[in-house]
């Protein structure tokens, strides 16, 4: 049943953002401390240990599958709830440091990719 | 009729949200179809349309959440706020091969260190030359060129000024907006085309909204590998940036 995958999505995703919570106090900091990125390896984790037992049907799959379809429309979303206006409006400096930030990051990506042999997409489509 | 009208799209305001999404998403697959040939994503487009109306929300009402300030379209802060926002991106990760992520993570985590602390030079470097000399706004400006949110966090910390934390809330919302945009047309000079240099370029950029826009409109299978390192970079920041970065700031001014 669909509500089985979407359920194993919730239990890891809220288990992730727990231990995301866990590691923001441990550190001191009010703030979660990648709890989606820890939800999204007991996900995986999850999903490749059903798969290989043979556990994880396709109406299963489809409870997550949903959700994973629905993420650029909340993207869209969250564009159009983002305060555009103050940043436009946010002054030269903060303009300025924003551009250069990216700038600067972006030109980082191939060096820093250089790191690890770059491999190609996972096969099958999604 | 007006009114009435009015009543049942708030009243059920997320299910005004998924209708106002999934319209401007058809008009934008429709423009990407018709006048770029596809060349131009539609969730590209739809993600800058969506901008474009929190920039004229934001004009309108003055306030800070972009379209979700207005009444009739409050369901879109639900849509697009952290909690369905953090669902769906957890749910991307379920056609993620476990390899790819252990072939890649020292890279992501290189990245994710190194973005926290480039970011925060730069920010700083720009508020220095804009006549900053004290070691407080310098490091909270410098936040803020990380992400919107370690901005104010460090910032408040610190005992920064309100001046100064709104300057660097400035600069993350202008990160933000550019990573959002701007990610299809730099990618193919960046290599970004692999689950490496995604998770390379989530870690280095560190906007969760900005990484995950920017990877949806370039390609979206890129989407998860990227969001996993970004969703570090605001907690890790808002750690490094009051305590280790203060120090080294303060070593130098």
């Amino acid at each position: 049943m669909a509500i089985y995958g979407t359920a194993i999505l919730a239990l890891c995703s809220l288990a992730g953002l727990f231990v995301g919570e866990l590691l923001g106090s441990l550190l001191k900091v009010n703030k979660n401390i990648g709890g989606v990125g820890i939800a999204m390896v007991l996900l995986i984790v999850t999903a490749e240990l059903l798969r290989r037992s043979n556990r994880l049907r396709e109406a299963t799959e489809s409870g997550i599958n949903y959700w994973s379809a629905i993420y650029v429309p909340i993207v869209v979303a969250i564009a159009a709830t983002q305060n555009v206006y103050g940043a436009i409006h946010a002054g030269p400096m903060a303009i300025l440091a924003g551009v250069v930030t990216v700038v600067g990051s972006m030109a980082l990506v191939p060096l820093v990719s250089r790191i690890a042999p770059p491999k190609s997409l996972p096969p099958e489509d999604r | 009729m007006g009114p009435i009208l009015e009543k049942v799209l708030i009243d059920n305001s997320l299910v005004t949200a998924f209708a106002v999404v999934g319209a401007t998403v058809a008009i934008s697959y429709l423009f990407s179809d018709k006048l770029t040939k596809g060349r131009l994503h539609g969730s590209a487009i739809a993600i800058f349309l969506g901008l474009v109306m929190a920039y004229f929300a934001g004009a309108f009402t003055s306030g800070k959440n972009g379209v979700a300030d207005i009444p009739v379209l409050a369901g879109m802060g639900i849509l697009g706020g952290a909690m369905l926002r953090d669902f769906a991106i957890v749910a991307t990760a379920a056609g993620v091969r476990f390899q790819e992520i252990r072939h890649a993570g020292i890279c992501g985590a290189v990245a994710l260190f190194l973005g926290i602390f480039v970011s925060f030079a730069i920010g700083g470097g720009i508020a220095w030359a804009f006549g900053y000399r004290d070691a407080v706004s310098i490091t909270t400006i410098g936040g803020g060129a990380a992400t919107y949110i370690v901005g104010p966090v460090t910032g408040a910390a610190l005992n920064a000024s309100s001046e100064v934390i709104a300057l660097s809330i400035g600069a993350g919302l202008v990160k933000a907006i550019l990573v959002m945009t701007c990610t299809p047309f730099v990618a193919p000079w960046i290599g970004l085309n692999n689950p490496t240099t995604a998770l390379v370029f989530g870690g280095l950029m560190g906007t969760t909204s900005g990484v995950v826009g920017g990877l949806a409109a370039t390609d979206p299978k890129l989407v998860p590998y990227g969001a996993m390192t970004a969703t570090f970079y605001t907690g890790l920041g808002c750690f490094f940036g009051p305590s280790v970065i203060f120090f080294l700031v303060r070593l130098f001014v």
